[in-house]
């Protein structure tokens, strides 16, 4: 049951991936880019990373995504979903794509990887809050002020020129 | 009081006039009264701490007390710097003396000082004066000694030149620094020998690798000679004395601070702090040009008119003594001179600042700007009018002259016991002693000869003397009481002997044997002082008291005519009120022959090889290169290089559309490349 | 299914999807999202890592600050594609060719 559900995320998330690359429709790359993020924030379960997987639904489904459609809202005039978006070379970036895939594929099956035992799962949330607050904090503080810095740097980008 | 605690207020000692010194650099202008405040409140802080410290050792009574605190400061490997401190008995009593006479300068200075156009900057460079001075007292080991050795001479520089804006003031300032340049350079060789050669700068290591006999002989003579070159020119040592009576430039507080009582007692205190490792051979030769210097300042001294000239050449001849006294081995004695005197010689230099505040205004008042306010010749009978500067200096000059109930009997007595005693075991050296009892007599004389001049009389402009007022209060006080604390009382509490230096100082500080092997013992020195106790006393008591007689008859009852006999030894006062023309002589023969020697380099370098050798070679490079450029532009640059260049630009033609301006080609191209070169790599 | 190889070969697919996402799209916003696609396989990367190497935290620490990384980027980057909306009028791209010789 589980191996079953396990595989349709997989099959989710690549399948829409898929989509995403290759739809000549921009709202429709849009939208299965959003089933992607959810089945990647499933297989995160899987991966016993609760919090994450949470993050991945806020932050990515939530944020990222409605930005890019705003984006696609304000760089087209709007009058159907079908707002058509061509691709350029296709074969020999195809080519070039599955070339990497191939060698990815090799790199993965013949790295003997260090693994450890199996570990119980457990929450990940209070030691991620541990973490971030002792060893990284220099990093998450950093990472505030980039926030900061970005907020101001796209509002200054996209401000209109007077 | 604990270990800790003396650390920490030697840290606060040190720290505080630096402080003083940063705020009044930056924003004392702006502050009420210029900042002054700060600057005497953080040197009176100073003063009571070191109280603190001094009635603490008084209490501990330990006469081995000692505390060493260090810290890496610069770490290369096997090159290591150390900075730390070192507070014993010596360092706590001089700490006191620093932070005493400091105190009374910043005081006196408030009304001497007042009005002055730099007035904030001065009592900032005060302040510099005094971190950098306790930087040497407190420092454990030779490099941060030099370094604070320095920073005491840029203040040195910088009080000097206060008024930079009379010529005299500037070249005093740029001589002394220079001059002590001259004996800095000792200093530094004779660290590099230690250092080279023990492979350290603490005081108490260098000492043990010396007893252990890690270095010894000749080397360690010139170690030592070296060192102690560097104290010639801060103690102003002859022959690099020329230096302290232009300082006189200075303002008068300056003078009595740095120029009598602490800063040119540095040279002494280094030569205390490093007695143990001075060889034999060396502390002859620290004992001669202290003896001659004590003796031949002094006959300088005797024919100044300048009221701050007499105090200073008196003060080069003082340091003499203490030298001589590190010299014959009494080295506490010369500790102990250097702490009477740095009483009694500021006191003398207060109330010579008090006259000359006075002149100054009187002169002032009746628009007189060309008499000179320092010159004692225009003085005279200001006693009825300047009491307590009057009585304060005749103290002090009691003091100086080594009548006993005064502080100076005791130290100059005991210096002068310890050469005696010194000449005793070894006959040879008896000109030591000579020069020391010849000294105290001039001394005697020539100080009573500037009481006379200055108080006693008719006064010698009469226009002016209704306008010679007594000084005010911020004046009079430091002048009441350091003449105070030129009392013997204070140096032999709790015992009550006006004759014998038996008190607390001899009781606390004690000397420590020489560290190199074959030196005579503290023991076997303090035996050799005690027997010579009772012979010195009364010939210092007879020679001063001829000296006094002389004077007294010279200038009071004027029975002698100093003018007579002036004239009956017309070389030899000529030499004397000329100073025995060593500027002149320095002039003819070093800086003269000196600029010669450059200005013929100079011409030889200048109109002869450059003009013929030099340009010679130029032009026969010009037509040489002339040929080589033809061949090269007309040969080599048309056909090979803009070959080269031609078909460069041909190819890059062809691949320029390549470069479409899209970066997805762009990346597209990498990643081609990636996977290209990964096959490659795996097959 | 639940060992390392499984997800690595899930995040190498996403991530050779992105790419060519990347590579083949003419309009901005697009690519921006093959970029988001290869981001989301390195997280999975990370996680799967951490999971497989006895739970070390410092891999969701590292996913966490790639998922802020992100959105960062997806900020400024839509900035900057407005930006080239209003100077090119269009957000092909391979129309903006400042780049050319």
């Amino acid at each position: 049951m589980i191996d079953a559900v396990f595989w349709f995320i997989v099959l989710l998330t690549l399948g829409s991936a898929v989509t995403v690359v290759l739809n000549q429709k921009l709202l429709y790359s849009a939208i299965a880019l959003l089933f992607t993020l959810f089945g990647i924030a499933a297989l995160y379960i899987f991966l016993w990373a609760d919090f994450l997987a949470g993050v991945q639904v806020v932050i990515y489904v939530g944020g990222i995504l409605v930005l890019i459609i705003f984006g696609i809202m304000l760089t087209n005039r709007i009058s159907t979903v079908n707002i058509s978006h061509t691709s350029v070379q296709r074969g020999i970036g195809g080519m070039a794509v599955l070339g990497v895939l191939l060698i990815l594929g090799i790199m993965i099956l013949n790295t003997p990887w260090h693994q450890a035992d199996y570990v119980e799962p457990t929450q990940t949330t209070a030691s991620i809050g541990t973490l971030l607050m002792m060893d990284y904090l220099l990093p998450f503080e950093v990472a505030s002020l980039l926030l900061l810095a970005a907020l101001i740097g796209a509002v200054t980008l996209s401000r209109r020129a007077e | 009081m604990t270990g800790n605690m003396i650390m920490d207020y030697s840290l606060l000692i040190l720290f505080l006039p630096l402080a003083a010194f940063v705020i009044q650099i930056f924003i004392g202008k702006r502050l009420p009264r210029q900042g002054d405040w700060v600057a005497i409140g953080a040197v009176v802080t100073t003063l009571i701490l070191s109280i603190a410290m001094f009635t603490s050792m008084l209490i501990g009574h330990d006469p081995q007390f000692a505390q060493e605190a260090s810290f890496t400061w610069l770490n290369m490997g096997a090159f290591k710097i150390e900075m730390g401190f070192l507070v014993d008995n010596i360092t706590i009593t001089m700490l006191l003396v620093v932070a005493l006479i400091s105190s009374m300068t910043h005081i006196f200075s408030i009304k001497y000082m007042e009005g002055d156009i730099r007035y904030s900057r001065y009592f900032a460079y005060l302040g510099f004066f005094t971190f950098s001075m306790n930087g040497i007292v407190l420092a454990n080991n030779l490099v941060s000694m030099y370094m604070f050795w320095e920073l005491v001479g840029v203040s040195s520089y910088l009080l000097i030149g206060h008024w930079f804006e009379k010529d005299s003031a500037a070249d005093a300032a740029k001589k002394a620094f220079l001059t002590n340049r001259v004996g800095d350079i000792g200093f530094f060789i004779g660290i590099m020998l230690i250092f080279s050669t023990l492979g350290t700068f603490t005081f108490s290591e260098i000492f043990d690798s010396i007893a252990a006999g890690k270095m010894g002989g000749t080397l360690l003579t010139f170690a030592g000679v070296g060192l102690f070159l560097g104290a010639m020119g801060k103690s102003s040592q002859f022959p690099l004395h020329i230096w302290l009576p232009d300082a006189m430039e200075g303002p008068t507080p300056v003078s009595a601070l740095m120029h009598a009582a602490t800063m040119v007692a540095a040279g002494v205190y280094l030569c205390v702090r490093l007695f143990p490792l001075f060889t034999p051979d060396a502390l002859i030769v620290i004992a001669y040009v202290g003896g001659f210097t004590a003796f031949f300042a002094a006959t300088i001294a005797i024919t100044q008119n300048d009221i701050k000239k007499v105090l200073a050449y008196s003060t080069v001849s003082q340091l003499g003594y203490m030298i001589l006294a590190v010299g014959s081995g009494a080295y506490i004695a010369g500790f102990f001179h250097l702490v009477t005197h740095a009483m009694f010689k500021a006191c003398l230099f207060y109330g010579s600042g008090s006259v000359i505040h006075a002149m100054h205004h009187a002169l002032h008042k009746k628009h007189d700007h060309e008499t000179d306010p320092q010159d004692m010749r225009n003085m005279g009978g200001f006693k009825g009018k300047m009491p307590i500067t009057y009585w304060a200096m005749l103290i002090s000059t009691l003091a100086i002259s080594g009548v006993p109930l005064f502080s100076g009997f005791l130290s100059k007595d005991a210096i002068l016991a310890g050469t005696l005693s010194f000449a005793i075991h070894q006959p040879i050296h008896f000109l030591l002693p000579v020069f020391g009892f010849g000294a105290a007599v001039i001394t005697a004389f020539y100080m009573f000869r500037l009481i006379f001049m200055t108080f006693h009389g008719k006064p010698q402009m009469a226009e002016l003397y209704d306008d010679i007022h007594e000084s005010p209060r911020e004046m009079t006080f430091p002048l009441i009481l350091l003449s105070t604390l030129s009392v013997f009382i204070f140096y032999t509490l709790p015992y009550f002997n006006p004759f014998s230096d038996h008190g607390w100082y001899t009781e606390l500080i004690v000397a420590s044997d020489a560290a190199v092997p074959g030196n005579p013992t503290s023991h076997f020195i303090a035996e050799g002082i005690h027997h010579a106790h009772y012979p010195a006393m009364a010939i210092s008591l007879i020679v001063a008291a001829i000296g006094i007689f002389l004077s007294w008859s010279m200038y009071f009852k004027k029975k002698i005519s100093a003018d007579d006999w002036a004239k009956k030894l017309k070389p030899m006062y000529n030499l004397s009120l000329n100073k025995y023309f060593f500027d002149e002589n320095y002039n003819r023969f070093l800086y003269q022959p000196f600029l010669k020697l450059s200005s013929l380099v100079a011409y030889i370098d200048w109109d002869l090889y450059d003009k013929y050798f030099i340009n010679g070679f130029g032009r026969v490079t010009k037509v040489f290169s002339f040929f080589t450029g033809r061949m090269d532009y007309d040969g080599l640059d048309q056909t090979i290089i803009d070959g080269i260049g031609r078909s460069v630009r041909h190819t890059g033609g062809a691949l320029k559309f390549l470069q479409t301006g899209r970066l997805q080609n762009y990346l597209l191209f990498a990643l081609l490349g990636v996977v290209v070169i990964v096959l490659v790599q795996s097959f | 299914m639940d060992s390392l190889n499984t997800y690595l070969f899930i995040a190498a697919i996403l991530f050779s999807l992105g790419l060519f996402g990347v590579i083949t799209r003419r309009n901005g916003v697009a690519v921006l999202m093959g970029i988001e696609l290869i981001l989301n396989s390195a997280n999975l990367n990370f996680l799967a890592f951490a999971k497989f190497g006895g739970m070390n935290m410092s891999g969701h620490i590292f996913a966490l600050f790639v998922i802020i990384m992100a959105a960062v980027e997806a900020a400024v980057a839509l900035a900057i594609i407005i930006n080239i909306f209003k100077n090119f009028h269009t957000i092909n791209v391979d129309d903006v060719q400042g780049l050319r010789q």
